[in-house]
């Protein structure tokens, strides 16, 4: 990892900021790279103030791992979910679920609540001021301390190994 | 044959894109309650923005050389929508909506004669705001 400068404070978002402005101009002329530069300089000094403390990845390629799993799995659930919403009986069972995080850091907590949200028949709602619990609603779900195993098995697992091992 | 190849896979990125999005659309008129119609857009319909993109982005790819412009309109979608899917979902429950009765589970958000939960509202972690 880069270490933090005082001018650069995030050298991680800095390199992603030009990146994206490049892929983005579609260019890789001297200009681009000047003004991209700039901008990856000065939006993090400016934003700087919002964000909260980074955690280190220590298993990128985990992450890897984790962010193939989560696509594959967007698709089976948008096909779980078509069915369910095609289904001209309408034989849901929806369910309030409280799960109970093991993650600490807020960052791994949102990264896990967005991976909820579009994966199998659920929607993070609201996450507890003691950011211990989860509220989560579910489509269709037959168990539901199934459907809290499942979860933290699948998702939750891998990101203590990516973020807090 | 690599050009029918591709535009196979465009055309079958397209339609599969029209029937997510359509699905998803379904879904928001006739599911039962609005944490149930939640589902819809936030999932099957993201899903068919993103097949639409990258049928798009193959198209444009074969046309003009490698762009990668709906590509990253593709990740900052499925980056933002449950970010916004959780904000519809919150502010449902700070405004108590019914669940469907045959709904499971009975969250304390949701508890009427329960002081109402606007503190709970704060910004969470470690921020210095009140």
């Amino acid at each position: 990892m880069i270490p933090p400068l005082r001018w650069l404070p995030m050298p991680v978002l800095s390199l992603l900021l030009l990146v994206v402005w490049l892929l983005l101009q579609q260019s890789v002329a001297l200009g681009q790279w000047l003004l991209g530069g700039a901008l990856a300089v000065v939006i993090p000094l400016l934003c700087r103030p919002f964000w909260e403390r980074q955690p280190r990845i220590k298993r990128p390629l985990k992450l890897l791992h984790y962010v193939v799993r989560v696509l594959r799995d967007i698709v089976v659930a948008n096909l779980e979910v078509s069915k369910l919403i095609l289904d001209p009986r309408g034989r849901m069972r929806p369910a309030f679920v409280e799960y109970p995080l093991s993650l600490t850091e807020n960052f791994p907590i949102t990264i896990l609540a967005s991976t909820i949200t579009m994966t199998p028949g659920t929607v993070s709602a609201h996450l507890r001021l003691d950011g211990r619990t989860l509220l989560i609603h579910a489509l269709d779900v037959a168990d539901i301390d199934a459907l809290i195993a499942d979860i933290h098995q699948r998702y939750e697992r891998p990101l203590m190994e990516i973020f807090e091992s | 044959m690599l050009d029918m190849l591709l535009e196979g896979a465009i055309a079958f990125m397209l339609i599969a894109g029209g029937i997510f999005a359509f699905i998803g659309s379904l879904g928001l008129t006739h599911l039962k309650d609005f944490y149930m119609r939640l589902h819809g857009p936030s999932k099957t319909t993201t899903l068919g923005v993103g097949c639409t993109l990258i049928g798009s982005l193959i198209f444009f790819s074969l046309e003009n050389g490698p762009v990668v412009q709906e590509l990253l309109i593709t990740v900052f979608a499925f980056i933002t929508a449950p970010v916004s899917a959780h904000m519809l979902a919150k502010s449902a429950l700070h405004h108590k909506l019914k669940p469907d009765p045959r709904t499971r589970g009975n969250p304390q958000e949701l508890e009427r004669d329960r002081p109402k939960h606007t503190v709970e509202e704060a910004p969470q972690g470690d921020s210095p705001l009140p």
